[in-house]
């Protein structure tokens, strides 16, 4: 059915009005582009489905173990907090002497915190005391730790679902 | 007849149409009741979430029922102005929701910014619309001091106190101190012979007049502490939606204002700063709003960064109660950037429709024209604006300042501290 209209149109070429080039090459460029901005926009307004939100996580290397630990839970909107991080070997060895750095987003607003968290205190046994941890909305929000040790990085990410 | 265009191209045309049109439709159904996630919001928003007021550490005094007596009648007396004109209650008539309904406040003179409401901001860890105070008594400091508001200094406001308040303030903070033989107008203020005056004072003599100054903040604070919203038609309508009584959600609300309230927490993004009970997430945001011209440049949050970190009465302050370990907001806080620049703190949405008119310098008159901003969202004149335009239509700009409008409501605040104490000038 479609072959047979395209050669149909073939076939007339010359006796109809056709698109030239340049806006056949325009209107194939404006549609990549249309699909391009609804994928972008929808991967900026959609919470992926399998969105990991668990408090424990391996580093994106593989080189530890990372637990969080809220001071509240559920974790509030809008009030300053606490938490307690737990940094371990894989095999469960506390991690002791690590230089850890906090940042925080929200994907789909692409802000960040609106506070400058920091690791404050080594507790011992592997945690550390993390201040300043504050959310102004619910949603979905991510908290990404930067672990360095013997000056090598592992990072790892944490999603959230605020209400 | 043969089209100058083949027929997948019209297939494909035809589909979009459909698709889009389905679209529509779905999304012009009236969705009669609240999903689990919405129902979620719609209890954030609520009022019975208001957390209980947690304690100002910054303030031993904030509920001392004592100091908030003695602030309640410092907070309507005009005897604590350059004229005897000016009193708190001017800016921030009780009468009208703790506000003065002008796009500029007028006390002395004329200032560059709209009088904010004292309306639940015991709540906020950052006052002001740039934030630059950081507790509730610091704020009430400001404007005392200014040469446009109030237009006194520390030194007459210390007399003021013993002349009028001596045995209520001494039960609270201690004896005053001998203030016989200091200047009578002297403070940190613009008027050049007052600051002189402040100048030739003594390291001692100044910060025992800047503590009288301070615990005036502190009483005013107490007061200021007692000013909480109430229950509006919304936080009703919420509780039925919660009890899922639909003949009560039905009494409560016109179709027309669910329908706002569903893009208040949905499509038109409003939660991403109005949200919680109080309706602001006491955050700073920059949204576009034009500049008024005329007045002075505004950096908003920028500048209030900068100001809060250096106060003379912020948390980390000789005059301040807490312990630096309790200074989490000051000591965490952005503080620059270009996600400052022009940002400015989302006011509370309760008794919204009450408040006209709108913005850090009343640049809307009306929500209608407010919508109108927030629907088109403009470039913002400095820095960069947060929003994205909503492209509502007529009838969901209706719809939605129908809905604010139920957000209107008593104080909680017995009447008894929202009349004019009389005999104290007011």
């Amino acid at each position: 059915m479609s072959s047979m209209s395209l050669k149909a149109v073939s076939n007339t070429a010359g006796k109809i009005r056709r698109f030239p080039m340049w806006a056949r090459i325009a209107g194939v460029g404006l549609i990549v582009v249309l699909v391009a901005f609804t994928i972008m926009m929808l991967r900026m307004s959609y919470i992926p489905d399998n969105l990991d939100t668990s408090a424990t996580l391996m580093s994106e290397q593989g080189s530890y173990r990372v637990s969080y630990v809220p001071e509240l839970s559920p974790v509030p909107i809008n009030q300053i907090q606490t938490w307690t991080l737990r940094v371990t070997e894989p095999n469960g060895q506390p991690v002791e002497d690590a230089k850890i750095t906090v940042d925080g987003r929200m994907p789909q607003h692409g802000h960040g915190l609106p506070t400058v968290p920091q690791v404050t205190k080594y507790l011992g046994n592997g945690l550390y005391q993390v201040e300043g941890m504050k959310f102004h909305m619910p949603g979905w929000w991510v908290v990404k730790f930067k672990i360095v040790r013997n000056s090598m990085t592992d990072n790892v990410t944490f999603n959230l679902m605020l209400n | 007849m043969k089209l100058p265009i083949s027929r997948p191209l019209i297939l494909g045309l035809v589909g979009m149409v459909v698709v889009a049109a389905g679209l529509i439709a779905w999304l012009s159904i009236p969705h009669p009741t609240w999903s689990d996630s919405e129902i979620i919001t719609l209890r954030s928003l609520w009022i019975g979430s208001l957390p209980d007021l947690p304690p100002d550490l910054t303030n031993r005094y904030a509920d001392d029922p004592r100091a908030a007596k003695l602030g309640y009648r410092l907070f309507f007396d005009t005897r604590f102005s350059a004229n005897g004109k000016v009193a708190c209650a001017t800016c921030h008539d009780p009468a009208k929701q703790f506000q003065d309904g002008l796009p500029l406040a007028n006390g002395i003179g004329t200032t560059n910014r709209r009088a904010m409401s004292i309306i639940g901001t015991a709540y906020s860890p950052w006052l002001f619309w740039d934030g630059r105070k950081d507790s509730q008594w610091a704020q009430a400091l400001g404007p005392l001091e200014s040469a446009v508001e109030h237009g006194g200094n520390r030194t007459q406001y210390a007399r003021l106190i013993a002349t009028y308040y001596k045995d209520d303030y001494e039960v609270l903070f201690g004896s005053l101190p001998d203030l016989s033989m200091l200047p009578a107008n002297a403070g940190l203020v613009a008027d050049s012979t007052a600051k002189a005056a402040w100048e030739t004072m003594s390291q001692a003599d100044r910060e025992a007049v800047t503590r009288v100054y301070a615990n005036m903040g502190k009483a005013l604070a107490a007061y200021e502490r007692l000013i909480m919203p109430g229950s509006s038609r919304f936080d009703a309508y919420v509780e039925a939606v919660l009890k899922n009584d639909t003949q009560q959600m039905n009494t409560l609300y016109t179709p027309d204002e669910v329908a706002g309230l569903r893009l208040f927490i949905c499509s038109a993004n409003c939660l991403q700063c109005h949200n919680g009970p109080l309706f602001t997430d006491n955050h700073f945001h920059n949204t576009g709003v034009p500049i008024i011209e005329g007045l002075p440049e505004d950096t908003g949050r920028a500048q209030g960064a900068a100001q809060v970190q250096k106060d003379e009465f912020n948390c980390l302050s000789i005059y301040s109660d807490a312990k630096p370990a309790d200074c989490a907001e000051l000591h965490y806080m952005v503080a620059d950037g270009e996600d400052l620049i022009r940002a400015f703190k989302p006011p509370s949405l309760r008794d919204v429709a009450e408040r006209a008119p709108y913005m850090d310098a009343g640049q809307f008159e009306t929500l209608t024209d407010v919508l109108k901003h927030y629907n088109s969202a403009p470039e913002a004149p400095l820095g960069h604006s947060e929003i994205h335009p909503l492209n509502l239509s007529e009838i969901e700009t209706s719809q939605l300042i129908a809905f604010l409008k139920t957000l209107s409501g008593p104080l909680s605040t017995s009447q008894e501290w929202l009349n004019s104490p009389g005999g104290t000038g007011d």
